[in-house]
């Protein structure tokens, strides 16, 4: 494993999921998969196959829902759709995102309080 | 919301894997050719194209894995899978599956059957709505038996009227005696017992009829047309079940009684009131006829309010007591039930008896589970031994250590399940064959079954047992290294002395559990041999009794001395017909029957003193000459004889007990009752004419009581109970017996000729039955340990086989192998027993109160369970021991 990639955290790659089929409309596992890496610019490490376990814990749930269809090339494959609950859900999520974004940057960037501290 | 949603997405996906594999199996297929198409778009050669796809999917069968995890159940896909390879391996163990289950299915049997009776017994509530609400109202516990434990209707009225904490109080007459009732459908009368119950009884109880109503206050009243219930067992037997039986009339006892209903099956009054016997038939009990003047006779019920505890209901009724009157008409009496009237939980009065014999029974099967699970766990660690390269060799391939226990304990839960059912047939077997044994003298036998709590508590012990010899071997065989068993030379002499100290304690605590079963068992069984040769004071063997019907009705009898004339002349005659039978030694009538009812009517007093307060008197019994003879109790002195008549002097027996007292109070220089005058209250004086034998009245172990014995040609009997000495079994003269009695009043019952042995095997039968049982876990204890001990011996032989071909080799006899093996045997017995001796020692405090005229500390019991435990394990050490001896040192040697 390359070192530099970043893990993913618990989660994190279900939102994902759910922001690329907002964004994208309907569409199948493969392509959910690139456009993250295309997104993450390849500083994500996602082994591909993974995803699926994603997809269905996000249907089971209801969050989005499938259908076989055809690809642009003519492939036969399964595509994602995003549902009201999905939608719901994502917006939900991306407000605890931001939330705990300005958290850990305020975390991150207090002083260092030994400084301050008696001696 | 959206968990539970998902819940029941993954047990759907758990059952539809097949479908959702093969969709997996096509998405994944179209990831990889789209995957490919893009990369070949890019410029890449087809091979190329399809190493990258594959490289950034990551690997399909994690991705695979990944999503199963996700989409189902994984912990009950992994338990599938144990399970399955569970099934296979014990299918082809069946020795070793067969014996693990039996072993399982007895001890869970047991346990289950002995549980349903505690279960019915100590923990369900009795079988009434609202149970405990109700109170059983009873003096302590005194001498003179039932009289002194019931009340008068007087009693009963003013106890009724004067407590508040009742929403009612009933009852019931307490002296009815088995086939008292004579129903007449035409051809011979047939016998039946009925009980009279006061009005609202069924009422308290909250019983509903099945069929018809119950009793209301006017079936009670002084005229009122004769009324009868039916239980649904005689309704069943008697009737053919006939569904139009309410409202028609039968002769019973020579009155046209009308059916008002029938009981429900679920009300048995045997079985709550009085074990071991059935009713057939409840009457109303008219509290303003009759039984006004019959002093003591109505034993309490009362249903307390809700809300009010039974602390309260005692403390009204110490209130009340003193209220209460013998007989309104005599003023004096008021005051007498001072002290004697006392409301305890009617399931305390029901089933408190029996509640140590039930926790000595429980603590005996949860025995019987332990030693059967050290049993198994000894088993699993043999067949683990032999398993251990499987082990190692998954956990050589990356199975986790949690992963082979909780394949290992899959495997015990499987043989626990197995077990659990078979040990519910078992006992389902078990409970229905003691629901029918009305002859024990059990409270609620007959209401045993196998209900909801039962199942779950099987459930309950099967986990605990699977735990409990699951967890052993797991925990040991996963911890193994896997280098030492993967090694062709079998595990080092290390590992293998760590398993043998294992299996050695597993061995020395059996043997010990075994030892306690067997202790508690040898002092119980000596206690009931104890119980059978205490001198009843009669002799059972070769006498038997039968009820007979008379009639000593004489219209206009003023004092009862007509009637007493007639009786004496009914009597004298039967008893001349029936001591001519052949066969027939000697024959008399009682009223009562020893250990059955009783009653006592006052203290008659040597004459010149006064007589105390608060002592209660001797139990009575009318009799006519012969009797005594005919029981086979000695007498000092003279018999009755049929010249005692109704205008003679007043003449009675009494027994040693109550003589001894009555002479101890020095109203006579030679200290002797005999042929001395007693005082009776105001009545004429009774001269004791004989002294007889005590005679044990109401229970087989306790003390006898004091007794007192009146003529029936001078007291009226309450019945006749007439006892017949025979030289020959009794019951190849029933039939004579019966016809001659027929012959000579056609409306004689076809009574039972029972004998006098069944009454005292009545009365000792809650006692056998436990000791039974418990000797038969014990028994079943002593055969599991001898399977353990022979488990154990025989492995370690097997594990030492070339040792022994090496000691041989080198000059080792057969003589001495054995020897040495037996010893290893006996020592490991010694132990167990030493701790199981000690610990009965401690614990055999907790049966005495159970023990009858046996020390909890007997050398007998302790030295005899001793020998029978190393007798069981030189026998099963010594056929290992003899295969050790017959080792060839040659084939050991080369074998491995």
């Amino acid at each position: 494993m390359s070192p530099e990639k970043l893990d993913l955290l618990q989660g994190t790659l279900d939102l994902m999921v759910l922001q690329t089929l907002t964004v994208l409309g309907s569409l199948h596992g493969y392509g959910i998969a690139r456009r993250i890496e295309q997104v993450s610019g390849n500083e994500v490490l996602l082994n591909q196959g993974t995803i699926y376990a994603s997809l269905v814990r996000l249907e089971q749930r209801g969050w989005i829902s499938s259908d076989w269809g055809t690809s642009d090339n003519n492939r036969k494959a399964k595509f994602y759709t995003i549902t009201g609950a999905g939608r719901k859900q994502l917006a939900e999520d991306a407000r605890y995102w931001e939330r705990l974004k300005g958290v850990m940057e305020r975390v991150l960037t207090m002083d260092d309080p030994a400084e301050g501290a008696d001696a | 919301m959206s968990e539970p949603v998902r819940l029941l997405h993954r047990f759907w996906a758990f059952v539809r894997r097949k479908p959702l594999d093969t969709e997996l199996e096509a998405e994944l297929a179209a990831h990889l050719q789209l995957a490919i198409d893009d990369n070949m778009a890019r410029g890449l050669s087809a091979d190329e194209a399809r190493r990258m796809a594959l490289v950034s999917i990551g690997g399909l069968e994690q991705a695979r894995y990944k999503h199963r995890e996700a989409r189902g159940l994984m912990n009950l896909d992994i338990f599938m899978q144990d399970l399955k390879f569970t099934l296979r391996t014990l299918w082809k163990d069946p020795s070793f599956t067969i014996v693990a289950v039996l072993i399982l299915a007895l001890a869970i049997g047991a346990n289950i059957a002995v549980f349903s009776v505690v279960n019915t017994l100590l923990l369900r509530p009795l079988p009434f709505p609202n149970a405990h609400e109700l109170v059983w109202i009873a003096p302590p516990p005194t001498k003179c038996g039932l009289s002194c434990a019931t009340y008068s209707t007087d009693a009963y009225d003013e106890f009724r009227a004067g407590s508040r904490s009742y929403q009612d109080v009933t009852g019931y007459f307490a002296f009815s005696s088995a086939d008292n009732l004579s129903l007449g459908l035409g051809g011979a009368p047939i016998p039946a017992t009925s009980i009279d119950v006061i009005h609202n009884f069924f009422q308290v109880l909250g019983v509903q009829a099945q069929m018809g109503r119950v009793f209301n206050a006017d079936d009670a009243r002084n005229g009122a047309a004769p009324v009868v219930l039916l239980t649904n067992a005689w309704w069943k037997r008697q009737f053919n079940a006939d569904s139009n039986i309410v409202g028609k009339a039968f002769d019973m006892n020579g009155r046209q009684t009308t059916v008002i209903g029938v009981l429900p099956a679920a009300f048995d009054f045997g079985a709550v009131f009085a074990p071991g016997t059935k009713v057939d038939a409840i009457t109303p009990l008219n509290l303003y006829g009759p039984p006004r003047d019959w002093g003591n006779i109505i034993t309490m019920i009362g249903r307390m309010k809700p809300g009010i505890t039974v602390a309260q209901t005692v403390d009204e009724a110490a209130r009340v007591a003193p209220h209460m009157c013998w007989n309104n008409k005599h003023p004096e009496t008021c005051g007498d039930y001072k002290g004697a009237v006392v409301p305890v939980p009617l399931k305390d009065y029901i089933s408190g008896k029996v509640r140590r014999s039930l926790v000595v029974l429980w603590s005996a099967v949860g025995a019987i589970l332990l030693i059967a699970c050290v049993n198994l766990s000894n088993l699993l660690l043999a067949r683990g031994a032999a398993r251990s390269k499987e082990f190692a060799m998954r956990g050589a391939l990356g199975a986790s250590r949690v992963r082979i226990v909780r394949q290992l304990l899959t495997e015990s839960m499987v043989l626990a399940g197995g077990g659990a059912v078979f040990g519910l047939m078992l006992a389902w077997v078990l409970v229905s064959w003691l629901a029918h044994q009305g002859a024990i003298a059990l409270p609620l036998l007959s209401t045993l079954h196998l209900d909801g709590t039962a199942l779950l508590w099987t459930l309950l012990i099967a986990v605990f047992a699977a735990m409990a010899f699951g967890l052993v071997p797991g925990l040991r065989m996963s911890g193994g290294n896997v280098y030492e068993s993967l090694k062709d030379a079998g595990p080092g002499a290390t590992a293998s002395r760590k398993h043998e100290r294992i299996r050695s304690v597993l061995v020395v605590s059996e043997v010990a559990l075994a030892c306690m079963l067997l202790v508690g068992a040898g002092l119980l069984l000596r206690s009931f041999m104890r119980v059978l040769d205490v001198d009843l004071g009669f002799q059972p063997d070769r006498a038997a009794a039968i009820k007979v019907d008379y009639d000593d009705n004489v219209p206009n009898d003023k004092d009862g001395s007509l009637g007493a004339a007639k009786r004496a002349v009914i009597f004298q005659q039967i008893l001349t017909r029936v001591s001519a039978l052949p066969g027939v030694e000697a024959a008399g009538f009682t009223d009562y029957l020893p250990l059955g009812q009783n009653r006592s009517w006052g203290l008659p007093f040597p004459k010149g003193l006064k007589p105390p307060q608060g002592v209660d008197g001797p139990l009575v019994y009318v009799i006519t000459p012969g009797y005594m003879r005919a029981m086979g109790t000695p007498i000092r002195g003279r018999d009755f004889s049929w010249s005692d008549g109704p205008k003679g002097e007043q003449v009675v027996m009494i027994n040693k007990s109550y003589a001894k007292y009555v002479s101890g109070l020095g109203a006579w220089s030679d200290g002797d009752a005999l042929n001395k005058p007693l005082g009776n209250g105001g009545g004429p004086d009774l001269h004791v004419v004989g002294i007889v034998d005590d005679v044990h009245e109401e229970t087989v172990d306790g003390d006898a009581g004091w007794q007192i014995y009146y003529p029936s040609t001078q007291a009226t009997p309450s019945g006749a109970e007439m006892v017949v000495r025979t030289t020959l079994p009794p019951a190849t003269l029933a039939t004579s017996v019966l016809s001659t009695l027929r012959e000579m009043n056609p409306k004689q019952p076809a009574a039972e000729f029972k004998p006098i042995q069944m009454l005292v095997n009545h009365a000792v039968s809650g006692r056998q039955f436990f000791m039974l049982l418990v000797l038969a876990f014990a028994t079943l204890g002593l055969l599991l340990a001898a399977l353990g001990i022979y488990g154990v011996i025989s492995y370690t032989v097997t594990r030492q086989t070339q040792e022994i071909g090496i000691r041989m080799a080198l000059g080792a006899t057969a003589g001495l192998v054995q020897r040495q093996v037996l010893t290893g045997t006996l020592r490991l017995a010694l132990i167990g027993i030493v701790i199981g001796a000690g610990a009965s020692i401690v614990g055999a405090r907790l049966i005495s109160s159970l023990l009858f005229e046996t020390s909890p500390w007997d050398a007998i019991t302790y030295v005899s369970m001793a020998v029978t435990l190393l007798a069981v394990a030189a026998l099963s050490g010594y056929v290992p021991a003899f295969r050790a001896s017959r080792i060839n040192p040659t084939v050991a040697l080369r074998a491995n």
